[in-house]
Parts: structure tokens; sequence; C-alpha cells
């Protein structure tokens, strides 16, 4: 008698630790080889735009938080840079200068939770405290500047909310020998880990035209040797004041991102000590903004460099207080689309590692 | 976005008309004024050819979609693309103008993999039918929601939910 076998269809989520949110995939699989994986999304979509449309500029800036909660401060950028763009407006250098010293300490904090989690994904339990231990110092400081610890509604158009209070930027200049210190401190830990070395190595391989053409960005394009960082690409803010590089790997696999996310900690870091050193002394906050903000008639499209990738602006203004259009490009969203590509084969215990080394942030999937 | 040589957009321009009548497009070529953006608007039905020329023609060789936005402009929705050349670091962005009366455009899927979840969002929550797209399904409403919330018109078909 011949043995029955069947395709086996399970379903993944949307409540499972790993899906970091509400993310739900269903896969079929062919004894521990997935043959089909089909991704569901949705459950937490917001209508973020929608809402938009009926919202003043500053209104909508609170809802930026709740996209990527992991890294608000990057979303309340996108969104006041692109208005302030389309309304040419001057910001004062000391706003300007905070803005990027809180970017900076974002993309460490964002970069830290993926770490935790994604290593307590593939089953080590203590580098997840480590991580959030580190970070920890990052939300304080953000709670002390702005009294939130993740949706900091920190940003206005034409500046910041609040100055750094006395002692802040001493407390920021103490961080980065403390956090260079415990990153050395992750590398012995982890990256050399042959555990780690063999769960994540030749994992979810793919190459830079496959990258290009799903249209990833952040890390997982930089995995493959495209050095694309749109803070050197299309330079915004003060960037192109500070002196850093932009880390790639050439192999394009779950191990690659992870080297790339850990260097870029070590850039921001470098970014945060030049910023310390020349940060300006006294200044306003806030530039001159009309009482009501109204862009002009016009449209335009702003992207910057969020931990996750490319997060867009596209605005679509008819000279009122509120946006006609206003469409986020959000990078964990878009970066998501290969997922099934690179399950397809794959042996079930690689679907969390796969999935983990994106880093989406599902609040960003859905909008 | 960084400003472009005008001499690139009139290069354009001049091989967009080179290889399609005049009355493909809505308008050729125009540079965007507030970013600098060079931006072509094309009626839906050779919305494709045109992207094809744009992504195959050596000349330009947009490899990389970055965003797709829909916007619902009451007299006509128009589907944007912002292409990226990774090599040249030149940009366009593709306008489509696809008419309320048949509220369909060609897919731009086959060219680039990027445009498959965002032409499905724009489906789902505008109402355009892609053509040719290889899983045209709703992907942030559940399947069986009525109407398409970011149109204007959108009137809830529950209020309560």
């Amino acid at each position: 008698m011949a043995l029955r076998t069947e395709e086996l269809l399970l379903n993944v989520g949307p409540q499972h630790p790993s899906t970091h949110g509400v993310f739900r995939i269903v896969v079929t699989l062919d004894g521990e080889v997935i043959t089909d994986a089909t991704p569901v999304m949705g459950y937490l979509h917001r209508g973020t735009e929608k809402l938009a449309e009926n919202l003043t500029y500053t209104q909508i800036i609170p809802y930026t938080d709740r996209m990527d909660y992991v890294s608000a401060m990057t979303n309340n950028y996108v969104l006041c840079h692109t208005v302030e763009k389309l309304m040419q407006l001057e910001i004062p250098p000391r706003a300007e200068f905070l803005r990027l010293i809180v970017m900076e300490l974002q993309r460490i904090a964002s970069h830290l939770v993926w770490w935790g989690t994604y290593l307590l994904d593939i089953g080590a339990m203590s580098p997840f405290l480590y991580a959030f231990r580190d970070r920890e110092t990052i939300i304080n400081l953000f709670n002390e500047l702005c009294g939130a610890r993740l949706t900091y509604f920190y940003m206005r158009i034409g500046g910041v909310k609040w100055d750094a209070p006395p002692g802040w930027l001493e407390k920021v200049r103490d961080f980065i020998p403390y956090m260079r210190k415990q990153l050395q401190q992750y590398h012995d830990l982890v990256s050399g880990n042959e555990l780690v070395i063999a769960r994540l190595k030749g994992i979810g391989t793919y190459d830079a035209s496959t990258a290009l053409a799903y249209g990833l960005s952040g890390a997982n394009l930089r995995c493959t040797g495209v050095a694309w960082d749109l803070r050197k690409i299309q330079p915004y803010s003060l960037y192109p004041q500070f002196d850093f590089d932009i880390p790639v790997a050439q192999t394009g696999d779950c191990y690659a991102r992870y080297t790339v996310r850990l260097a870029e900690i070590a850039q921001s870091l470098h970014i945060l000590e030049q910023a310390m050193r020349i940060f300006p002394e006294g200044g306003e906050i806030m530039g001159k903004v009309p009482r009501i903000v109204r862009p002009p008639e016009g449209e335009i499209y702003v992207a910057i460099e969020s931990p996750r990738g490319e997060i867009g602006c596209y605005l679509v203004s008819k000279g009122k207080d509120k946006p006609y259009r206003l469409k986020f490009r959000r990078p964990s969203f878009v970066n998501l689309q290969i997922l099934p590509k690179l399950l397809i084969g794959e042996s079930m215990t690689n679907l969390v590692t796969i999935l983990g080394a994106i880093d989406i942030v599902v609040g960003e999937v859905d909008a | 976005m960084e400003q472009q040589t005008v001499s690139w957009v009139e290069h354009l321009g001049a091989l967009l008309e080179a290889s399609f009548s005049a009355d493909c497009f809505i308008c050729p070529t125009v540079v965007n004024a507030p970013d600098g953006l060079v931006t072509i608007t094309v009626g839906a039905t050779h919305a494709f050819d045109v992207a094809q020329l744009l992504k195959q023609h050596p000349q330009v060789a947009m490899n990389y979609l970055r965003n797709v936005s829909g916007v619902d402009l009451e007299t006509h929705i128009e589907v944007v693309y912002h292409l990226t050349n990774t090599t040249t670091l030149q940009h366009v962005c593709l306008k489509v103008h696809v008419p309320l009366e048949t509220e369909t455009m060609p897919s731009l899927t086959p060219l680039w993999e990027t445009a498959n979840w965002n032409e499905r969002e724009i489906y789902d929550l505008l109402g355009v039918t892609f053509g040719g797209h290889p899983d045209l399904r709703r992907i942030m409403m559940s399947d069986e929601w009525v109407g398409h919330p970011l149109r204007k018109n959108y009137e809830p078909h529950d209020p309560e939910v």
C-alpha cells in the first residue's frame, strides 16, 4: 500500500508573537517544505490616509506616530518636511539639529528593537533583555524631551515643539560611548555565534536586481551590495554636513541584513558624536510659520531614510489647510512583498527567520 | 528631489514623441515646479507602452519603482508612479489619467514587481481596475467591503462599522 500524502494548509497569525503585530500568512506545506505562501493583512488598517483628508496638517502629525510606532520620529519628520518643502519654509538650525539628533537616536532604538526581537524569534532569549535595556535609555531621553515614550508628537511644521531641557545634551553625549561599548558586547555575544550563523547564513537570499525589482529599500536593499541610502542619495536635513558611511553587505541573506543593521547603529553613533560637537548654542526652535498652515496648490513627493527604508510622503494640496490627498509610502509594506517569493521552497523552520529579517512593523504595513 | 537638467527633460520628451503619437499623452514631459521632478502624463490606454519604454530604453532605464499613489481628482483618477534609475540617479514621475467611465488601466506589475501590492491597494481604496494584474484582490479592507473609501464621493455602506 502506497503512503498517503497530502498538502497541509497552515495558518500563521494574526496573533502570533513572531509576526510582530497582527500580520497573518497562510502557508501550504508539503511535509516541512513551503510550497505556497499568501500574506493576509489589513487587521491594523485604520485609514490614516482617509482620516488625514479631514484634518489640519498639525493634527495629522500624531497619526504618523502610530504608523511605524517603533520609529515615530522619522515619521513625524517626513510629514513636516514634505509640508515645509511645499511651503518653502526655513527651519532654524537649532530645531533642525534637534530633529537630526532624535532621528538618529530613533534609528538606534529601532534597530535595537529589531535586534532583540529577531534573536528572540530564532530562539535566543537574553539578547532581547540587553537590547531593551539599552533602548530604554533612549526612550527615557525622549520622554524627558517631549513627555512620551513611543508616540512623541515632537515635531511641528516649521520646527520642534520642545527645546532640549537642561542637561539633556550631556546625557546624549554620555550615551554615545556607552552604546559603543554595548554594541561591541552584542558582537561578542551574538554576531560570531556558531548557532546564529548556522540559522542565518544562506537563508532568504536574493540578489540586487531582484531587490530593485521588488522596490526594496533600507537594509533589505543594502544587504545585496547596493549602497542606496537617501541620506546620501537625496540629502535632506543637515546630513550633507556629516561624515558617515553607508554600510553594505554582499551576500543578500539574513546574516547580511543582520550585519548591515548593526553597522548602521555604529554609523548613527558617529553622526551623533559630530552633531554634539557642532550643536548651536542658542536660537529659535520654531521657524516663522503662518498661524494656519496652508501649503500652496501643488504636489510633491518627499522621501527620507527611516530605519526600515524609504518612507515617503506624496502630498497633493489644493491650497487649503487640509491635504487634498496624502499618501504615505510605507517601507514595511513595500519590503514585505518579497516574502512569498523567499518562502517558497524553504523549510517551515525558516519562515520566522526570513520574516523577521525583513523587519516589518504592522502598524506601517496596514497604515 | 534634486534638480534635473533641462536638457534631459527635452531629451526624454523627444524620445517619447519619436515613439508615440501626440494623442497618447495628456502632457508629454513637464518639470514639476516645487520639487523639480520630471512628470509625464499619459492616457490609460497607452500607459503600459510608455512605461515599457521608460523601463527598457537604454537611455532611460528606470529600474526602480519607488512609490505608486492614486488620487481621486473627481473629474478623473490619477495613478502616479515614481520611478528612478539607480545608476544615473534620474527620476521620472509617470502619471496615468484614468477616466471615471472605465476606471481601468493596464497593470504595470509585469514591468516592476513593486507595483503588485501597491496596485492592489489602489484597487481596494480607489476602485481602479488594473488589467493584466496577476492577483487583483482587496488588500486592506475585507473582501465583502462595499465601496472604495478613498474616493471623494464615498458613502459608508454601514455607518455603524
